[in-house]
């Protein structure tokens, strides 16, 4: 009887910390996004949407040209990564599905996946802004590139390993090309899980800072040229809410509303679009 | 019957060139996926290659130093990466020491406790944890959680570990907030939900049959996970350990903001340190002078080396584990 005993109350109290542990975890998240919204909601205002970033002290002013900046550079980023990754994924689920290349591809690129973001910055720093010889919002754009560049191969290959095989032995057997099979058949089979991964990758980067550092430095003014630095939300965000002016500070936090509320909604769409794949 | 032959003819031609076309566009499109495929490996390469030419300068200064001196002076142009290696390895391994316990914890109650209607929402509420922005637990970790940590845990902290021989060093020392402690708290919540839903993945490869002959020979749920779940699925979780691991180490922005930026070796967790990413960020775009710059992508590629090698275990463990599941 005490061995049972024992047995049931060790299984009940390890079992409880399992619990415990779930607790933990949504607490922490309700925790993260209530002072996010609490504080980010404060300073939310038109003004944060049409004026510049203030200068030291100023009452006012906005975030119009960090926010600018983000999209331009977010697009940027998009636009060179995903033909690029979607490329690779097509090559490692159409062509060399069991070729050497596909495996050693699929390992690196999982590696280039969780790779520290700040070494990014610091290629593209070498690679392009010492060559160039400045700071540019070309620079950051092709190190968000290079972030996206592993989402969407990820995700590419996933997708398209799921249409089945049937579909494109049908579509060969009426002589279709293999380039024609792929991009009419394959892709359109695709389609909801290559725009996840899109999504995912544009979730992934617009909260990227690290890389930006250094590669579009940040900037106190408007500005649209590519070839000079530019201002993104995240780099203000690291500037302003390290600085000891409460009015940056509020800049700051709602600054990051706006960040969390965009990848937030990214990252849902994403999964509708995935579960309404499943579903069919 | 000129004009008969003259039409076939121009349909064969029209026809061929029709076909050439498409073994043009084919080969075309052939070529440019193996080229994007190729241009990942180049990336890697790249990277390595950027890295190890920009550290060049430093590596001919320091030598061997490098990796073991402390003194980081930009005056007098002195630079050692031991100060932020030990901070980067402290605050991760105290991030694991939390998350590893309550990511299995959270993973066990998905996979085996949960009621179905509820585990989608919980699973997605964990894993958008993983989805917000590091710069975001980054301004939260200073503004929220610091503050909190400074005036409620680390006087308690100090004072209860202040009789106790060696903890007492570990836990010594004013109540700054920010620090070490801190930095690995904040490291842990972003590692949790990597480290759940691959501990999660893990535990449903196991085969129904094996847990239901555990249930029938009278074994406990906890029983159960112990003794059947976790010893199938150990590599597995072990590759998600140290690939929760791999992205503690090389965590930036979030932990720039809470170490305090000190190159300093301290032995408790309550006084600010740095890490290697936070060294970077702090100081890439204040470098003045060539060395300074090269010393720090030096810490950056050694920041590189290490992830690398413990991305590549964990990526290798977790493809055994799936091979394993395929047999």
């Amino acid at each position: 009887m005490g061995i049972y005993d024992t047995r049931r109350r060790r299984g009940k109290f390890n079992i409880g910390l399992c619990y415990v542990s779930v607790v933990i975890g949504l607490s922490w998240l309700a925790i993260i996004l209530g002072t996010l919204f609490y504080e980010g909601f404060r300073g939310l205002s038109p003004a944060v949407f049409t004026q510049m970033t203030p200068p030291p002290g100023s009452a006012d002013g906005g975030l119009l040209n960090a926010i600018i900046g983000s999209l331009i550079m977010t697009g940027l980023g998009v636009a060179i990564g995903t033909p690029l990754g979607m490329l690779a994924g097509t090559y490692m689920a159409e062509y060399g599905r069991h070729t050497k290349l596909t495996l050693v591809v699929r390992f690196i690129n999982d590696i280039l996946l969780s790779a520290p973001s700040i070494v990014v910055g610091l290629f593209i720093y070498e690679v392009m802004v010492v060559r160039m010889g400045h700071f540019s919002a070309l620079a950051g754009g092709v190190s968000l590139a290079v972030i996206v560049i592993p989402v969407v191969v990820r995700t590419t290959e996933d997708m398209l390993l799921l249409v089945p095989d049937p579909l494109r032995e049908a579509a060969s057997a009426l002589g279709l090309p293999r380039s024609i099979v792929i991009g009419k058949v394959a892709y359109r089979a695709a389609r909801a899980g290559l725009i996840t991964g899109i999504l995912l990758a544009i979730a992934r980067i617009s909260g990227e800072t690290a890389p930006l550092l250094f590669t579009a430095l940040n900037n106190q003014f408007f500005s649209t040229n590519l070839n000079a630095p530019m201002s993104s939300l995240p780099a203000v965000i690291f500037q302003f809410a390290l600085s000891p002016y409460k009015e940056w500070q509020q800049l700051a936090w709602t600054g990051a509303l706006i960040i969390t509320l965009s990848v937030l909604a990214l990252s849902i769409g994403a999964r509708v679009l995935q579960t309404q794949r499943h579903a069919k | 019957m000129a004009i008969d032959n003259a039409a076939r003819d121009s349909a064969e031609t029209r026809l061929a060139k029709a076909l050439f076309g498409f073994k043009l566009r084919d080969n075309a499109f052939h070529l440019l996926t193996l080229a994007a495929a190729w241009t990942v490996l180049l990336l890697l390469g790249g990277v390595i290659v950027s890295l190890v030419a920009g550290s060049m300068p430093a590596i001919k200064a320091f030598g061997f130093n490098f990796l073991t001196s402390e003194a980081w002076n930009p005056v007098t142009e002195k630079f050692g990466a031991m100060a932020p290696i030990y901070g980067t390895v402290v605050t991760s391994l105290i991030a694991m020491i939390i998350a590893v316990p309550i990511g299995l914890g959270i993973a066990v109650f998905l996979t085996e406790l949960c009621p179905y209607v509820l585990r989608r929402p919980i699973g997605i509420a964990i894993e958008l944890l993983a989805g917000i922005p590091s710069i975001i637990y980054g301004i939260w970790g200073l503004f929220v959680l610091a503050p909190f940590v400074q005036e409620h845990i680390q006087p308690g902290l100090i004072a209860f570990f202040a009789d106790v021989p060696v903890l007492s060093m570990l836990f010594a020392g004013p109540p700054y907030g920010i620090g070490m402690l801190t930095a690995g708290v904040i490291l842990a919540i972003m590692v949790l939900p990597i480290m759940s839903s691959i501990s999660r993945d893990v535990f449903e490869t196991v085969p129904a049959v094996l847990k239901e002959s555990a249930f029938g020979i009278g074994c406990t749920t906890w029983e159960v996970v112990r003794f059947i779940v976790i010893p199938y699925t150990k590599v597995g979780i072990i590759g998600g350990v140290m690939l929760g691991l791999g992205r503690a180490l090389g965590e930036t922005m979030a932990v720039t903001f809470v170490i305090g930026n000190a190159h300093k070796i301290t032995a408790s967790l309550l006084a600010p340190g740095t890490t290697i990413s936070a060294t970077i960020a702090n100081e890439f775009t204040e470098a003045v002078g060539d060395l300074y710059t090269s010393a720090l992508i030096e810490l950056g590629l050694i920041l590189f080396v290490i992830t690398f090698f413990i991305l590549a275990i964990s990526r290798y463990m977790l493809m055994r584990m799936h091979q394993q599941e395929g047999r």
